[in-house]
């Protein structure tokens, strides 16, 4: 069965589409969209530095978000004034990874995959890094849970709790960069953040609680992820593209529902 | 053993010095509030004593194992992220669907569970702040500027509120206020800061020291005279009380 490439296009697609879902409710809850991005932009130095040492891929480009999401939740906290510093950060990562990868001596080396993932290639041992790593984001949010919510909420009142709203910021910054490290290769440091932050608003208006959201965008992710799929082989068009496309097109119905549901309610 | 203790604390926010040189400590079943000015220091010292804020100098003792109740002074709820009051309590420990019923029904909220967060009153997300933290079972109850936001009958049905629930529990309860004449008098002890500790000591005491009236003035001299008749229930504005009485009742009945 894995050695049709377009099943293992589609468990890679849904792995990080299931992990990215939860995470994202976090990213755009916290307000943390610009963070996503500088995170995911910095991916295209990490593939520079790994192409440079001969480092797996994946290696590097979370040994790079990783030091970039720690340095901008450093700078940064949760100041609003920081969106500025964030845009700076992200669009500079993104420019100097691009100079970087140019500059490596030797090697002519496909940006476009970088850039918008290369879902239709992904091997077996992709898959296995792909779910390793969705797998962990997974577990750490389901272990951290009400503590990450609690703090999300109200940093003062989950420390008066006996939490520790730091290390929680922590493990949202590993969380982010290890999904970074992993989508790459499934729609490109591009859009990464799409993944994250898509989904998750698609799911705002289906939900009453943190948890029935992040199902809701477990569900649309993947039918993102399936849809795209499917779209980009009938009409020839790149797969990473394709599946953020078919979640714009999931969000604009969505919108359009909650933006109808009080008349609707009205109208009992 | 006190509950919290400082001594010589001393703080910063934003590299200033936002209090010096603080000894502080709440013993069990004590009311105390904290007053002063804008910018006197107060939600730096509650923040340093729920160890949200690390001391510039000096040292906060909590007793082992101290539960606190802390109700914020605000409490900003992104418009995308849904949460309904019964979700809300069960932070950060989930609680059993009894306890929470009768954490609401204290607070004054018994019908409020299923409702989303952002749909509350100022009043009644108050309340739900309240019925949160009495979920912790705590010790001490903090709150930091409970009724901002609230008008004066609002206010008053809260604190009252607040004097029954220690009264079931028996917990300590650390106030900020800029409600002085409401909430002093139902003080033990008052706490009055301006980047140090001004003055300290029963509600009359602190009311009287020269260091208290140059802050606020001897206006409220009078708001204390009339808040200790309000207390004792005598005859002063009765019907303009039993009024507010009416109306907060109300309320809460339609909450």
């Amino acid at each position: 069965m894995l050695d049709d490439f377009i099943v293992r296009a589609a468990l890679a697609g849904l792995g990080v589409a299931l992990a990215a879902a939860p995470l994202g409710c976090f990213v755009i809850w916290r307000r943390m969209a610009y963070f996503g991005d500088a995170t995911s932009h910095a991916a295209l130095l990490g593939v520079a530095l790994a192409l440079a040492t001969d480092l797996p891929i994946t290696a590097g480009v979370l040994l790079v978000a990783l030091v970039m999401a720690l340095v901008i939740s450093t700078l940064s906290g949760r100041n609003v004034s920081a969106d500025a510093l964030l845009g700076v950060m992200a669009h500079s990562a993104l420019a100097l990874g691009l100079v970087a990868v140019s500059l490596l001596p030797g090697q002519r080396v496909d940006l476009s995959s970088y850039l918008f993932g290369e879902i239709l290639a992904v091997t077996r041992f992709d898959l296995a890094v792909i779910w390793g790593g969705a797998v962990a984001v997974a577990l750490l949010l389901a272990w951290r849970w009400s503590a990450l919510l609690a703090a999300t909420l109200n940093p003062d009142l989950a420390q008066a709790s006996g939490g520790n709203p730091k290390r929680e910021q922590l493990i949202l910054t590993l969380a982010l960069a290890i999904m970074v490290a992993v989508a790459i290769k499934v729609v490109g440091a591009l859009l990464i953040a799409a993944m994250l932050i898509i989904p998750a608003a698609t799911a705002r208006p289906f939900a009453r609680t943190p948890e029935t959201m992040a199902i809701w965008a477990m569900g649309l992710g993947a039918v993102a992820a399936l849809g795209g799929l499917m779209a980009s082989l009938e009409f020839d068009t790149p797969t990473g593209p394709s599946i953020v496309s078919i979640a714009a097109a999931l969000f604009a119905v969505s919108s359009a529902f909650a933006s109808a549901l009080p008349a609707l309610r009205r109208r009992g | 053993m006190s509950l919290i203790e400082t001594r010589g604390l001393t703080l910063r926010h934003d590299g200033q010095v936002a209090l010096r040189d603080v000894n502080f400590r709440i013993d069990p079943g004590e009311i105390v509030t904290i007053v002063g000015p804008n910018g006197s220091g107060k939600s730096s010292l509650l923040r340093a004593l729920i160890g949200a804020l690390k001391p510039a100098a000096g040292k906060v003792t909590r007793k082992p194992g101290l539960r606190i109740g802390y109700v914020p002074q605000k409490l900003q709820i992104d418009g995308t992220l849904p949460l309904t009051v019964r979700r809300f309590v069960n932070l950060p420990r989930r609680q059993t669907p009894d306890a929470i019923r009768a954490a609401l029904a204290t607070a004054g909220v018994p019908d409020l569970a299923e409702r989303q967060m952002v749909d509350l009153s100022g009043g009644q997300f108050q309340r739900v702040l309240l019925a949160r933290a009495l979920l912790e079972r705590p010790d001490l109850l903090i709150l930091d500027e409970a009724t901002q936001g609230l008008d004066q009958p609002g206010s008053a049905a809260f604190y009252r509120q607040i004097e029954e629930v220690r009264q079931d529990l028996g917990c300590a309860v650390l106030m900020v206020s800029h409600d002085l004449h409401v909430v002093m008098a139902a003080s033990d002890r008052v706490l009055c800061l301006n980047g140090h500790v001004c003055c300290e000591g029963t509600p009359e005491t602190v009311a009287d020291a020269p260091e208290y009236r140059a802050l606020f003035g001897t206006g409220t001299q009078g708001a204390l005279a009339l808040y200790r008749h309000d207390h004792d229930h005598h005859h002063h504005g009765d019907a303009c009380d039993g009024d507010h009485d009416k109306t907060t009742t109300r309320e809460t009945e339609n909450a």
